[in-house]
């Protein structure tokens, strides 16, 4: 049987003015039905856009190549036709920003009936009851009522709630969200996690997850993709990761992250130098510029990701680190 | 709704007074006045006319007479038309104005929206580029010059129209006229409506309503149109504004028994009460329409309902 989702050599670039952009390149993912992936990096390391070339999300000037398979079938660069017979139903996605993500000029009744309404069939006053349930199971309260509003009568925690209702109305196999909880207070994004993690598990559905926050990952996922410059440099269990980073970027990430749980936190290590230049990429190894260990092979050749353990991959020329 | 409708409506009284009275004082400060002829009347005749229509009475006391007139739905008598008063030729010209004035908004809508999207939608293509040219087109020939362009074409070397004129007010009458007043107005309604459509393309919710996998007619027409559409709708008051004043011209132009014909004739008679009549009724006229397109942003946007 094949994987839920199988990625392969995706790559994204984007015409611009100034000249290509490499926004991502060679990327391989898989993803099991049911399971949880996190896709970590910080800003302009391709993680976002990775998820809207699956979706054909792309703006105009990007292209995407390689191969996304979803349940075996193709899916990347489908006419938009066929596309929506898997958006929307089988993947479905939540957005960094729950105060933009919504449209301001259409009652929330409006922007969740029309999915069941293109997808399912339903007539409007089905599928309003049925909105109205979900609304009430992402923790709505008033439900009947409040789906009546506009989205700015809604707090920003209680319209990511509102984007989580909406992606699950089909009840998708594969919920992608991207930075979910970035844009909220902190108190709020524990509880955008909470609720996630409650509906994967009630629903069964497997998550993709995006965010530049390992913590955030820690508590929602059991596998981890670390992005840089384009390109995936580590993947491995959560667990194994934190316990040990296996790639100097991680290990970079890992210990710039404040962390509660150990008994001696120590400093904080920034990363020194700057996020590469996805105009201008490095031949050999993107990250070698930022890298400690780097010598000399990884100036002149690119490390490929591969197996370290069954379930843990990389792409640094090192054995082991240090 | 009804509450916001009542406070316009009570603003635009002292908007109307204020109209009234600076038209009033503006056209008795042009030199000249209704009865200075080429051929001199004796002094008598004059100082016999000035006393019928009040003119021999101080300015103060003429305004305030005039004003009791207006309350009472009295523009008082033309004094170039002299067998009928201000109100009588209003009503006559009315209809005419009207028709072709709201034919015009409704073309200038109807196009310039829909070029416009167009433009948006195939941004930088060979349709885009068609747009934005006759946009640019439309915006830069004036009224005066596109109308006898249009007439020199169609009516005298395709023949295809009258040149001028109005008959009964048929569409083959109509259709020049029309299409001139409102050409200025398509263009700008299609530049402000492609603007803004890219502006909403790109909007997050666009995307939002992409990944939900809605069909494109209804991403468009559901989810874009209606954030492209607000701020046409508020250049839907200057549009009025400026379909009014076109009018002016245009009537003149094609020969339509409108009152836009007679706001340029009456002032360059110093007919005061025919001016002052066609001022309150253009005055009136933009103050209701802009209100109306207050309501209609009031539909659109649920932010501004919440007032």
């Amino acid at each position: 049987m094949p994987p839920l989702l199988a990625v392969q050599g995706l790559g994204i670039r984007f015409a611009t003015p100034d000249g290509e952009v490499v926004a991502a390149d060679q990327v391989d993912l898989t993803l099991a039905a049911g399971e949880s992936l996190g896709i970590v990096g910080e800003s302009g390391s391709g993680k976002t856009q990775l998820v809207l070339a699956m979706l054909g999300l792309l703006a105009k000037n990007g292209r995407a190549t390689g191969s996304v398979r979803f349940q075996g079938e193709e899916i990347l660069n489908l006419p938009a036709a066929a596309l929506n017979r898997v958006r929307g139903v089988k993947i479905a996605m939540i957005f960094q920003d729950p105060m933009t993500s919504l449209n301001p000029y259409l009652k929330i009744r409006r922007q969740m009936t029309e999915v069941l309404v293109a997808h399912r069939g339903l007539d409007e006053p089905a599928a309003r009851a049925r909105c109205i349930a979900l609304l009430e199971q992402v923790g709505i309260p008033d439900a009947a009522r409040r789906i009546e509003l506009y989205p700015h009568e809604f707090s920003g925690g209680m319209r990511q709630r509102v984007m989580i209702a909406i992606a699950l109305l089909c009840q998708p196999d594969l919920l992608i969200a991207d930075e979910p909880t970035t844009a909220l207070d902190v108190t709020v994004q524990a509880q955008i996690l909470d609720l996630l993690a409650r509906l994967r598990a009630e629903l069964g559905m497997a998550l993709l997850l995006i965010t530049h926050d390992l913590g955030v990952i820690a508590g929602a996922c059991e596998r981890v993709a670390v992005m840089y410059g384009g390109r995936i440099v580590e993947e491995a269990p959560i667990d194994a990761l934190f316990a040990a980073p296996a790639h100097p970027y991680s290990r970079g990430l890992l210990g710039s992250m404040p962390r509660l749980d150990l008994a001696q936190p120590g400093e904080l290590a920034a990363i020194p130098g700057q996020p590469p230049n996805l105009q201008a990429l490095p031949a050999g190894c993107v990250y070698r510029p930022r890298c400690t260990f780097a010598f000399e092979r990884c100036r002149s050749e690119r490390p490929d990701l591969r197996a370290m353990l069954p379930d843990r991959r990389k792409a640094c020329h090192l054995e082991h680190l240090p | 709704m009804l509450d916001l409708l009542l406070r316009r409506l009570l603003v635009g009284i002292p908007t109307l007074l204020v109209i009234i009275t600076v038209a009033f004082f503006m056209i008795r400060l042009a030199p000249g006045g209704p009865f200075d002829k080429e051929r001199a009347v004796t002094p008598e005749v004059e100082r016999n006319l000035l006393k019928a229509y009040d003119l021999d009475q101080p300015l103060l006391t003429q305004y305030g007479r005039y004003l009791t007139g207006v309350l009472q739905g009295d523009f008082g008598p033309s004094y170039k038309y002299h067998d009928f008063t201000v109100g009588e030729l209003l009503r006559a010209g009315f209809p005419a104005s009207v028709k072709l004035g709201s034919l015009a908004l409704l073309l200038a809508i109807v196009i310039g929206v829909s070029l416009g999207a167009m433009g948006a939608l195939y941004q930088n293509t060979g349709r885009d580029y068609a747009v934005m040219t006759l946009a640019m087109t439309g915006i830069t020939i004036p009224t005066f010059v596109m109308a006898p362009l249009l007439t020199l074409i169609f009516g005298i070397y395709l023949a295809w129209l009258p040149v001028a004129g109005w008959g009964e007010g048929g569409w083959r009458h109509l259709l020049l006229p029309v299409v001139a007043l409102a050409l200025p107005q398509i263009a700008y309604i299609a530049r402000l409506t492609r603007g803004s459509m890219i502006e909403v393309l790109n909007a997050n919710y666009i995307r939002t309503a992409r990944a939900k996998g809605l069909a494109e007619r209804i991403v468009i027409g559901r989810h874009a149109l209606k954030g492209a559409l607000l701020p046409v709708v508020s250049y839907l008051g200057p549009t009025t504004a400026n379909l009014v004043t076109g009018s002016v011209v245009i009537e003149t132009i094609f020969g339509i028994p409108g009152i836009g014909r007679y706001f340029v004739q009456s002032a360059l008679n110093r007919d005061y009460t025919m001016v002052m009549g066609t001022v309150v009724v253009y005055a009136v006229l933009i103050l209701l329409l802009n209100l109306l397109v207050d309501l209609l942003y009031n539909l659109l946007d649920p932010k501004v309902q919440q007032r």
